[in-house]
């Protein structure tokens, strides 16, 4: 063969694994089918390159898989675990300072914003390179990108309908979050207002509109892990790789981040201003840190999606 | 030419965004345009000093001259060189800045005087003079420049005493400095407030407790003949070079410093100054020594600290003044700003007050003060930008720090300073305070101290300065404390607190004449956290009576900025050590409580409402950018949408063969040619196998027929249309290649149905039921594949090659992994396929397989076609057979024997024959009339001899 492939037997462990299951399907299997006549048929509607891959049809794809499900049960059981955290923690000697913490018992505001804090570095991080990384690379590990792509459905609209479904999803864990936190956080520590650490304090419809607002904005800063993701998960037929790959940049880039000796070249990291969103938490908004985080943010996602379409369009699909 | 286009469009996108970017983030500091010179200026030595100084400078020119100028003091401990970054931020503003060393410090010479009016003050009346004579410089009139004046700490109260004793300078802005020398060495927070309600006013009394921790650092920074790292930690009070400067410390001013090597050997030493007096005036070093071994202030040496004050001359003070001061200072407070503010404001100045968050015991001010100093200058010099507002903003820092390293905060902008002439008073809230009296022990010696706050250690340790505070502010059996109810709604605390306290002696315990206690303000969360406000405390010497009466004393606390939630509560402490302070030394035992005067006991908390101001508003450019990219992004949408359209669909031609193939090649990246020169054609009804030993590039052919490969050479065209990536007329093409490809988690039949909603067919010419029966899963196929053995994936697979029933169908080695009853079905699936007009293309490499399903076969060897033909014409050829018999040599003679027979061999117990036409039924005959025992006749199996004829003995690899 000129393409060795691995794969050619699907899921081939799956199967080994599983002797028992295989051998009693066997055995419902061995029959031989049944040979009927082709008429030959009459299609109704000639292929059309605009219907192929509908949205709904991909969403159902990865709305039954069990990763988008773990990682929604995940976002959606996140603040149940802190607030039980919280209420497990015994109280210690009180320190000197103020800290988020401490803040979060406040109210379903603050709560909603801590969960928000502990999250965005790492969990909403991953849950977004996930739905991105994740939706080509699995495709090539289970053989049936190219059934998909002889469909044929071309190959940036397959790019273009995977990342409005990714997209789809990724804001829909984003704004699960927050709006979970506030609920539980309202049931906790009572829908009050949100007091910032400045000892300002918002109403609570109003720090409701700015937690969403923080959400949209972490989706916004986060495009740049998207767009990464995505051209790893074209790049590779690993999906752990794609995700991985994207979740670790990101954490670099944090990392490098916190060393203050480099100056302003951290403003070119593309975590730079992930936390900017926290602007949204004061009386008036300076939106400063939050254009320029969208900004560049929007650049390594133009870069690396554009790059994600070319590589895509010319790759020879072996998988 | 279509992935060309996009690399264009992603190109043009890349380096607009990196231009918008470059240009948005170019930070001024670094201007080419600012020119500098060197010089050294003589000026007088002054009183007593009968050779004249020279003073180091540096002259900044902008782009454009002539311009106003604006002279840059250093600070404490500094030179020229730690306000360069200064000087250049304004020289790029369009400032002419001169920069230079005052006396005793850098490489100017003399000694240092302590911004006295007869030295330091005096050399920078020379200074204007100087700047007077250069043509760069703006004139008001003859031997008058238009001139301003800024510097921090040191730096600053030469700002303000230039502005008392020379009316040329327009416009100052002193940043955390003093207003009063002798009260900030020696503060003293008892006494009634002086009039007018400002937010941080203090009494000055006469007789404070010294500030021997800073005065010390103070004294040793000009004391080293070579100025020490250390020494340097006063010299920030520059207005700082950038945002890093403020978070990073101060220490970027001193390299410069340590590393001038000049800088020591100039240092002049008038003979018969002792050495313990380093660079100071004889007066100066006297009057420390005096204050370091007694801890009083004489006198003399208040009368030496008050000229060296801009206290002196603030009532002769009309320029516009922006004053700068930091909320964490312990060494220069706000309330010292305030009575700057106080005394200018009285005497009909401008003034602008600016509480940042930062000081000596904190960072240089950030960007945004910078901004507002230069607009300062920009409106009173340059006189173009807009009338700054002559009211009042503060920073409110929170102890949360969001991430990283950067603290948040917000800023607060009242229109007016409170309690200044004209304006409002300052808003204050009356706290209820409750704590009964307490005795307070003073061991002797005032060892152990308390400590607050590390002089000039602050800025570099941060926060960590903070947390120690919180164990060290309070020891045991020192400290009375009084706390507030809880506060109903949160409050910010802006300014002194009040509170009235009685100081009296305890009954039977050793006592002085005189007490020496600090208060201290903190905040109080419900949980019991406790936080001291401004790391700093108010010093105070109360005389009390000796016949044990009380002495009622009202203290004015720290002046703070700091947040205060609601359920939190205030704690006023009083205690009698303090590290920084020179302590009472005799032991004593002090009753402290709240005074009785009337009315319930009461904390004066005082706030100044604002408006919470960010720092900018949305950069334009940033928001440029973003449409940018998303225009771009829409612009090549639209390309690539275009160049689709573009591609006209093909006329359908019902004459055109299903496939054609001409030249095909592939050469994968690695170098690896899988196929060389494939040509074939397939027409309708055919099922043609395509025959090859593995590796012969049968597989690669199929991807390029399905659009996986692009091919290096050659054409395929389907159906009369072009084959490639994404081609429509893949549409009617069903494919099967390489093994089965399903979402494992999905069942079979789900499988199917998504495939098929994937293709955009409408789910009726799917003919789903069709296809499942092919794959005769019966119930398993509402199972989850991933429980499939893999036959059962494998016929699902041929399935959904099959969904649609397409007009041709590639199947990639189909039987493998079948047992032979479904090899069987299949061989029968794949003639009926094609028996209604469909074509089928099988690839194998089992001979036997593709002679008993296909009709036709191309056979492949190292990516070339080496034959090719009906499957009878290479089997059968013009008529060999082969017979099985059990006398080979008898069957052979009576073959030869037959008419027209030729080519008779023996292979074992095979005969070959070439019967030419003649039936092989009459050749058995033939063979039993003459007594051969016929087991078996059939058809020669050429195309294997063939097959292995061309394949060779290295057919497998």
């Amino acid at each position: 063969m000129t393409t060795p492939d691995p794969r050619t037997n699907g899921s081939g462990p799956a199967h080994d694994t599983r002797g028992d299951t295989a051998l009693a399907a066997a055995e419902a299997s061995t029959r031989r089918g049944h040979v009927g006549g082709f008429s030959a048929p009459v299609p109704t509607e000639p292929y059309d390159v605009a219907r192929t891959m509908p949205l709904r049809i991909e969403l159902i794809r990865q709305l039954k898989r069990r990763r988008t499900q773990v990682a929604f049960a995940l976002v959606t059981l996140l603040p149940v675990i802190l607030w039980v955290a919280f209420s497990l923690a015994a109280d210690g000697p009180p320190g000197a300072t103020v800290n988020l913490v401490d803040l979060a018992k406040d109210s379903a505001a603050n709560f909603a914003v801590f969960a928000l804090f502990a999250s965005a570095g790492f969990l909403l991080v991953v849950v977004v390179a996930l739905f991105f990384g994740d939706t080509v690379a699995s495709e090539a590990s289970w053989s049936s990108l190219r059934y998909l792509l002889a469909a044929p459905i071309p190959r940036a609209r397959l790019l273009r309908q995977k990342a409005i479904v990714a997209a789809g999803l990724s804001l829909a864990a984003l704004l699960l979050l927050p709006i979970v936190s506030l609920i539980v956080g309202s049931i906790a520590y009572g829908p009050d207002a949100l007091v910032s650490p400045t000892g300002e304090s918002l109403s609570f419809w109003t720090a409701v509109g700015r937690v969403l607002l923080g959400a949209i904005y972490l989706a916004l800063a986060m495009s740049w892990v998207a767009a990464l993701a995505m051209l790893l998960s074209v790049s590779t037929d690993a999906p752990l790789g794609a995700v991985g790959g994207a979740v670790m940049t990101s954490i670099v880039s944090q990392i490098l981040d916190q060393i203050t000796a480099l100056e302003d070249l951290r403003n070119y990291l593309p975590t730079h201003y992930a936390n900017a969103w926290s602007d949204l938490l004061s009386g008036t908004i300076d939106w400063g840190d939050m254009t320029r985080g969208v900004f560049s943010s929007l650049c390594y996602a133009a870069v690396f999606g554009a790059f994600a379409v070319w590589r895509f369009q010319r790759k020879d699909i072996t998988s | 030419m279509r992935p060309r286009a996009l690399v264009a469009v992603v190109a043009v996108l890349v380096v607009a965004a990196g231009i918008i970017l470059f240009a948005t983030t170019r930070d001024g500091s670094s201007d080419p345009d600012v020119r500098t010179s060197e010089q050294r200026i003589e000026v007088g030595g002054g009183p007593g000093v009968s050779a004249p100084v020279s003073l180091d400078t540096t002259l900044y020119l902008p782009a454009r001259t002539p311009a106003p100028a604006v002279l840059v003091a250093h600070g404490f401990g500094g030179s020229k060189a730690s306000v360069d970054a200064d000087a250049r931020d304004l020289a790029a503003r369009g400032y002419v800045a001169l920069a230079w060393s005052a006396r005793g410090f850098g490489t100017s010479g003399g000694q240092i005087a302590l911004d006295s009016p007869d030295y330091e003050v005096a050399d920078a009346r020379s200074l204007i003079d100087w700047l007077a004579q250069r043509p760069e410089v703006a004139l008001d009139g003859p031997g008058d420049p238009r001139v301003g004046v800024t510097g921090g700490s040191y730096g600053g109260a030469l700002s303000l005493m230039l502005a008392g004793y020379d009316k040329r300078v327009d416009a100052i802005a002193p940043v955390i400095t003093w207003n009063d020398l002798g009260q900030a060495l020696f503060p003293d927070a008892t006494g009634t407030p002086p009039p007018g309600d400002t937010p941080a006013a203090r009494t000055f009394g006469t007789d404070g407790v010294f500030k021997r921790g800073w005065a010390g650092v103070f004294f040793s920074a000009g004391a080293s003949p070579t100025q020490s790292a250390q020494a340097s930690v006063l010299g920030r009070g520059n207005t700082g070079s950038d945002d890093a400067t403020a978070t990073t410390g101060q220490g970027q001013d001193a390299p410069p410093v340590a590393t001038d090597p000049g800088q020591g050997a100039t240092v002049q030493t008038t003979p018969g100054t002792p050495l313990t007096c380093g660079r100071f005036t004889a007066a100066v070093c006297a009057a420390y020594t005096e204050a370091a071994t007694t801890g009083r202030i004489s006198p003399a040496t208040a009368d030496l600290l008050r000229r060296s004050s801009p206290a002196s001359v603030t009532d002769r003070i009309t320029t516009p003044t922006l004053l700068v001061q930091g909320e964490q200072d312990t060494l220069f407070g706000l309330d010292q700003a305030d009575a700057n503010a106080r005394q200018i404001a009285a005497a009909g100045g401008t003034v602008r007050v600016v509480w940042y968050a930062g000081g000596h015991d904190g960072g240089a001010p950030g960007s945004s003060v910078r901004d507002d100093i230069g607009e300062w200058f920009d409106h009173y010099l340059m006189r173009t930008g807009p009338a700054p507002s002559s009211g009042f903003a503060y920073a409110v820092q929170s102890g949360v720090r969001a991430g990283g390293s950067t603290p948040t905060g917000r800023t607060i902008v009242a229109d007016a300073y409170p309690g200044l002439p004209g304006n409002a008073p300052v808003t204050t809230q009356q706290m209820p305070l409750t704590g009964s009296p307490q005795d307070v022990v003073n061991p002797a010696g005032g060892n152990p101290s308390a400590i607050t706050s590390l002089p000039g250690l602050g800025g570099s340790l941060g926060s960590l300065a903070g947390r120690l505070s919180a164990f060290t502010s309070e020891l045991p059996g020192q400290s009375a404390q009084f706390r507030t109810d809880p506060f109903t709604e949160s409050t910010t605390l802006a300014g002194s607190a009040r509170v009235t306290l009685t100081v009296a002696r305890s009954p039977g315990q050793p006592a002085g004449s005189e007490a020496v206690l600090f208060g201290k303000i903190s905040t109080l969360s419900a949980d019991g956290r406790r936080v001291l406000l401004g790391s700093s405390v108010a010093p105070m010497r109360v005389p009390v009576p000796a016949d044990g009466s009380a002495a009622t004393v009202t203290v004015t606390l720290p002046a703070v900025v700091a947040p205060v939630q609601a359920g939190d509560r205030l704690l006023v402490s009083v205690s009698t050590t303090d590290q920084g302070y020179a302590p009472a030394n005799d032991p004593a035992v002090w009753r402290i409580g709240l005074a009785d005067t009337g009315a319930p006991a009461a904390l004066s908390v005082p706030s100044v409402p604002g408006r919470a101001v960010t720092e900018n508003t949305v950069p334009l450019g940033y928001l440029v950018g973003i449409g940018v990219i998303l225009v771009g992004a829409l612009l090549a949408w639209l390309a690539a949408r275009s160049l689709r359209r573009r591609r006209l669909a093909p006329e359908p031609d019902p004459a055109a063969l299903p496939l054609e193939i001409h030249g095909l090649a592939k050469t994968y990246k690695g170098g690896f040619t899988a196929v060389r020169d494939v040509s074939f054609e397939v027409r309708p009804g055919m099922v043609l196998g395509l025959l090859g030993p593995n590796g012969a590039g049968k597989t690669t052919v199929l991807r390029m027929l399905m659009g996986l490969i692009r091919p290096t050479a050659g054409t395929m065209r389907a159906f009369g249309e072009p084959i490639g990536p994404g081609a429509p007329v893949l549409a009617r093409i069903g494919a099967f290649v390489e093994g089965p490809g399903f979402l494992p988690h999905l069942s079979g039949a789900d499988n199917l149905r998504l495939y098929w909603a994937a293709t955009g067919r409408p789910p009726a010419d799917a003919h789903v039921e069709d296809a499942l029966a092919i794959a005769g899963l019966g119930s398993s196929v509402d199972r989850k594949v991933g429980a499939y053995s893999q036959g059962m994936r494998q016929r699902l697979a041929i399935a959904q090659a099959m969904l649609g029933l397409p007009e041709l169908l590639l199947l990639d080695e189909p039987t493998n992994g079948l047992d032979p009853p479904q090899i069987h079905a299949m061989r029968e699936v794949l003639r009926r396929y094609a028996a209604d007009g469909r074509t089928v293309l099988v690839s194998s490499h089992l001979l036997a397989e593709v002679e008993q399903t296909c009709t036709h076969v191309v056979v492949m060897h190292k990516g070339l076609v080496v034959a090719d033909g009906t499957v009878d014409d290479i089997i059968a050829g013009g008529g060999a057979a082969s017979f099985t018999v059990d006398e080979p040599s008898r069957a052979a003679a009576v073959l030869t024997g037959l008419d027209g027979v030729r080519d008779v061999a023996v292979d074992g117990t095979l005969v070959h024959a070439e019967l030419d036409g003649m039936p092989r039924a009459s050749a058995v005959q033939a063979l039993v009339t003459a007594g051969v025992g016929v087991q078996s006749a059939g058809p020669r199996r050429r195309l294997e001899d063939a097959f292995l004829q061309l394949v060779g003995e290295d057919a497998t690899p």
